[in-house]
């Protein structure tokens, strides 16, 4: 009995903790429609600031917890709003999620940056250990503290947002900002105060949490995802039921540490996995979002329908650059530059399910793990077997991931895909070897499990297995343009567009979903697999919920809609590191980079492939340009072969022409439509635009009158710009379809 | 252009041969989505207490006009004054403060407050919420007795009853309603518009954009035709309706 009282009172006070970080979250979700993935970074941030003026610098708690919780935390929050957040109200909820996960490593990076690891940082109760008695049971002032600040808080944020007109205008804010405004409301204001007041809370939790379980990055970072699943459970906006969470929560994880058996294997790391596994549960029984009318908001996106003809080139392109890397590196830099590309293919996998599809996941490097594991059990000496098995696997936890989650959307289908990667980081991927019935069942083992490189015959060397691994993303790039030209592809794209619609015309919206899922966790174990192969040995660490968040960002950033950004994105994710060994400084850049370009282009969907896309175009155009710069390349490469341009010359040589013939061929395009314009009207202006971004010329007025079998108006002047009435009837049509 | 509208309520004498200046002038206002412009040259003016109805096809402009006018969306050239002073650039909340205001198209209200919580926002306008309740109910009876309810649970209706009501409440100087009709039974839309007349009466501007040519025509002192991006015609509303068709039909 007194167990079971001390087992409640810990997990009362556990409770009110969570509950402060909770209702940090549900206040500035409620009140900006952001949902804050960076939250427990912030909360880590926090507590480091604290132990950094209380512990290291030994200033009295008092004054340290002022400015911590009264000056830095507010400001960081204002700086968050300003800088980050602010503009972001009318993005689409993906790249709200992206920019918020970006917000999350790149503040996890800085924790890193400012605070290495490489120091122990003890950090002690308010207190000490002093203690009252209450029935016999033992409760911490520390945690007499918690509980009334919780309570506290609890009563503050409820007056402020049900009996103020600030908080009035916060909540309305989301509803509907332009009708706010119309009102007389300053929704920014709202913003940054509730921003301010959202960090405080994370911090406040940060800092009342570290004792317990330690001054670690990562642990506080992800500790106070916890609170994500009594956010959850108030539905993250309702604040008592998120209290009541928090409670539910705190209690479970007391009760399952006094309780749990010690003794078994399977159970062993399971404490942990609650929270996550109470988020998904609660995300499953969530009741489901409505189908819109319309897609939520403006799409920016450009998801080209490539035809084949450049695709077989650009497929051509890839294979050749890979024979051409594997010709000009050394046999270690082959082998890193094969991770470069196994990792491409791992990001590939997110171009139908999240560029097509616009179904965010969040767990694609445990995709990749299981597959990883799956090869290192079943293909020993590169067995293609083992490949298959990895590639079904994945597919099979993918689509069991998927049944329960595909009537999920935006920031619930992240939340859970994360909730998802977290279980397999915090208990299964820990498991050692067990046995279910007559299964044996293997992941990690003692913590790390060889995997060996597929094997080819006459695949032999790092450097044919870079040629190989080109030709296999080839291959799939070619898998994923080939899906975008299907009608499967097609309704993935309508079904991202307006679920409500693709419902109507008769798609079943959740098979498609739940067939994207499948194939995209297929896609993952199968270059998880390969991937494992390069790495040699692998373990938990490389495929953590932590690996997944710069995937997805830089996947992001390098353009989620096409396969060149998952080259992009594997560049970035493989090469990245490689810099790292060239220059240590970059190490700690290296850390803030993927989450800093995560917020800076997860508004722009299109990423850095569309931006090169479009910078080459004009070149296409012009046969003369476009053979001289590939000569160019050619012969860049070919002076690389013969060892007179090496190391980073080469590079940028490399970089250099066919940037030049770009912007040559732009010129030149430019130049050509000048002189259009001057004389009979620019021919390369599609005829629907005519009207709108130029005037018609009186042959296309003449044209289409003749067409539609008008009779031709006597006066002669058909010219939109300048004609106050009397606009002619495709004038009229054009300019209306602007709208 | 000689046609204006009745005086405003605090009226200058009768005879008065100066005319009032206008109270809401759009002056070759342009405005683009992108780099598509869709209004290419806006001229309009809402006289002191007259009722002014915008007519047009879809995709005219006509709720991005008054979008530009309310400060939702940015100018690219021309100007705006309300009330002799130009407002381009002023924000939305700036301008509901001076007495401008939009009942937007569609539902504007915030579904996920309560109605009472949705008339309490007029207070940023600086308006006494417990006044604008009181009015908005006896305007409204119905929405006295939902007033507890969330404001997304109310019928279509209902919700426009509640957006038209918070905008009469709070008293405007220059009211602006977009579309009052759209998806709405036509006997919900003369129940609405019989408001919009009574406010008329007692000398509110209203500057209305709408689809149910009828209804309006009949409240308006002036109408106006908007075709692609332009204002190509004002006039009384009985000869704006001889030409209503043509342009909707194009001729």
């Amino acid at each position: 009995m007194d167990q079971f009282l001390q087992a409640t009172i810990t997990g009362i006070a556990t409770a009110a903790i969570l509950a402060v970080a909770a209702s940090g979250l549900v206040l500035t979700y409620t009140t900006t429609g952001i949902f804050n993935f960076a939250h427990g970074a912030i909360g880590m941030l926090g507590a480091f600031a604290y132990w950094q003026l209380r512990f290291d610098w030994g200033w009295p708690a008092p004054v340290a917890l002022l400015v911590v919780l009264g000056v830095l935390a507010p400001l960081l929050g204002v700086a968050i709003e300003l800088v980050v957040m602010r503009g972001l109200h009318d993005a689409p909820e993906a790249a709200r999620v992206v920019v918020s996960v970006g917000l999350l490593a790149a503040l996890l990076g800085l924790g890193l940056w400012v605070w290495p690891t490489d120091v122990a940082r003890p950090l002690t109760r308010f207190w000490g250990n002093e203690h009252i008695s209450v029935l016999g049971v033992r409760l911490t002032w520390h945690e007499v503290v918690a509980i009334l600040v919780a309570a506290g808080l609890a009563l503050g944020l409820r007056a402020l947002l049900y009996g103020t007109r600030a908080g009035l205008a916060m909540r309305a804010a989301v509803d509907d900002r332009a009708l706010s405004m119309l009102n007389g409301a300053r929704p920014h204001r709202s913003a940054v105060l509730a921003w301010a007041i959202g960090c405080t809370c994370a911090a406040l939790a940060g800092i009342l949490i570290s004792p317990a379980i330690g001054l670690m990055h990562v642990n506080l970072t992800l500790m106070i995802v916890n609170a994500y699943a009594a956010a959850m459970i108030g539905r993250l906006r309702n604040l008592p039921m998120t209290f009541a969470g928090a409670v539910a929560l705190g209690l479970l994880d007391a009760y399952a540490l006094t309780y749990l058996p010690t003794d078994s294997i399977l159970l062993a790391q399971f404490r942990f996995a609650i929270p996550v596994i109470l988020l998904f549960a609660v995300l499953l029984v969530l009741r489901q979002d409505r189908l819109r009318g319309h897609a939520a908001r403006s799409t920016r996106e450009v998801v080209p329908r490539p035809g084949w003809s450049g695709s077989l080139a650009t497929a051509a392109l890839f294979v050749a650059a890979g024979v051409v890397a594997a010709q000009i590196t050394s046999a270690p830099d082959a082998v890193a530059v094969q991770k470069i590309v196994a990792v491409a293919i791992i990001a590939l996998s997110l171009v139908p399910l999240v560029g097509f599809a616009g179904q965010l996941s969040l767990c694609q490097m445990s995709f990749a793990g299981i597959g990883a594991v799956v090869m290192a059990h079943h293909g020993h000496g590169g067995d293609p077997v083992g490949l298959l098995l990895a590639t079904v696997v994945a597919g099979a936890v993918g689509a069991l991931v998927a049944l329960p989650t595909v009537r999920l959307a935006g920031i619930y289908l992240a939340l859970a895909t994360a909730a998802f990667a977290m279980m397999l980081d915090l208990w299964i991927f820990g498991l050692r070897d067990f046995e279910v019935g007559p299964l044996s069942i293997s992941i990690f083992g003692t913590g790390s499990v060889a995997v060996d490189p597929i094997d080819v015959p006459g695949v032999d060397s790092a450097h044919d297995r870079l040629v190989f691994l080109s030709v296999v993303f080839a291959l799939l790039y070619l898998l994923v343009v080939a899906i975008r030209r299907s009608t499967f592809g097609q309704r993935l794209l309508a079904f991202k567009d307006s679920p409500a619609a693709s419902a109507t015309l008769g798609v079943n919206t959740m098979l498609v979903r739940l067939a994207v899922f499948t194939l995209s966790a297929a896609m993952a174990g199968f270059g998880g697999a390969l991937y494992g192969g390069t790495l040699g040995a692998v373990s938990a660490q490389n495929f953590a919920f932590a690996q997944s968040l710069p995937l997805l960002l830089l996947a992001v950033v390098g353009g989620i809609g096409t396969a060149a950004g998952a080259l992009v994105a594997g560049v970035l994710v493989g090469g990245l590191p490689l810099l790292v060994e060239v220059a240590p400084w970059f190490e700690n850049v290296n850390r803030v980079l993927p989450g800093t370009m995560g917020i800076a282009l997860g508004r722009n969907p299109n990423g850095i492939a569309h931006q090169i896309r479009v910078g080459l175009a004009p070149l296409r155009r012009q046969p003369a340009l476009l053979a001289g710069t590939v000569a160019g390349v050619a012969a860049v490469v070919g002076l690389r072969l013969a060892e007179v341009l090496t190391g980073t010359p080469f590079a940028l040589a490399l970089a250099a022409v066919p940037a030049a013939g770009g912007l040559a061929a732009q010129v030149l395009a430019a130049r050509r439509a000048a002189g259009a314009t001057a004389t009979e009207g620019p021919d390369d202006v599609p005829l629907e635009w005519a009207g709108i971004v130029r005037p018609f010329t009186a042959e296309e007025v003449a044209t289409m009158d003749r067409v539609l079998g008008l009779e031709r108006r006597p006066e002669p002047t058909p010219s939109l710009a300048g004609a106050p009435s009397g606009v002619s009837a495709p004038a009229r049509t054009a300019a209306g379809a602007g709208r | 252009m000689t046609a204006l509208g009745p005086a405003p309520a605090p009226a200058p004498p009768a005879g008065d041969p100066v005319p009032a200046p206008p109270l809401v002038e759009l002056r070759g206002v342009r405005a683009a989505y992108g780099t598509i412009e869709v209004l290419h040259g806006v001229d309009l003016s809402l006289m002191p207490g007259e009722v002014l109805a915008v007519l047009g096809p879809n995709g005219a402009g006509k709720t991005t006009m008054l979008n530009v006018l309310a400060g939702l969306h940015p100018l690219s050239g021309g100007d705006v004054f309300v009330a002799g002073r130009r407002t381009n650039g002023a924000s939305a909340a700036d301008l509901a403060r001076v007495g401008l205001c939009l009942v937007p198209e569609g539902r504007g209200i915030f579904p996920n407050l309560t109605v009472r919580e949705n008339l309490r926002m007029a207070a940023h306008a600086g308006h006494d919420p417990r006044a604008v309740e009181e009015a908005a109910y006896e305007r409204f009876p119905r929405l006295a007795q939902r007033r507890r309810q969330l404001a997304g649970t109310l019928s279509g209706g209902e919700q426009q009853m509640l957006a038209l009501a918070r905008g009469l409440a709070t008293d405007p100087a220059v009211l602006v309603l977009d579309e009052l009709s759209m998806g709405l039974a036509p006997l919900v839309v003369e129940e609405l518009y019989g408001q919009v007349a009574e406010l008329a009466r007692r000398g509110v501007s209203i500057l209305v954009v709408e689809q149910f040519a009828r209804v309006v025509l009949g409240v308006a002192d002036r109408a106006a035709i908007m075709l692609g991006g332009r204002v190509t015609d004002v006039g009384a509303p009985d000869e704006i309706e001889s030409k209503l068709s043509a342009a909707y039909l194009g001729g």
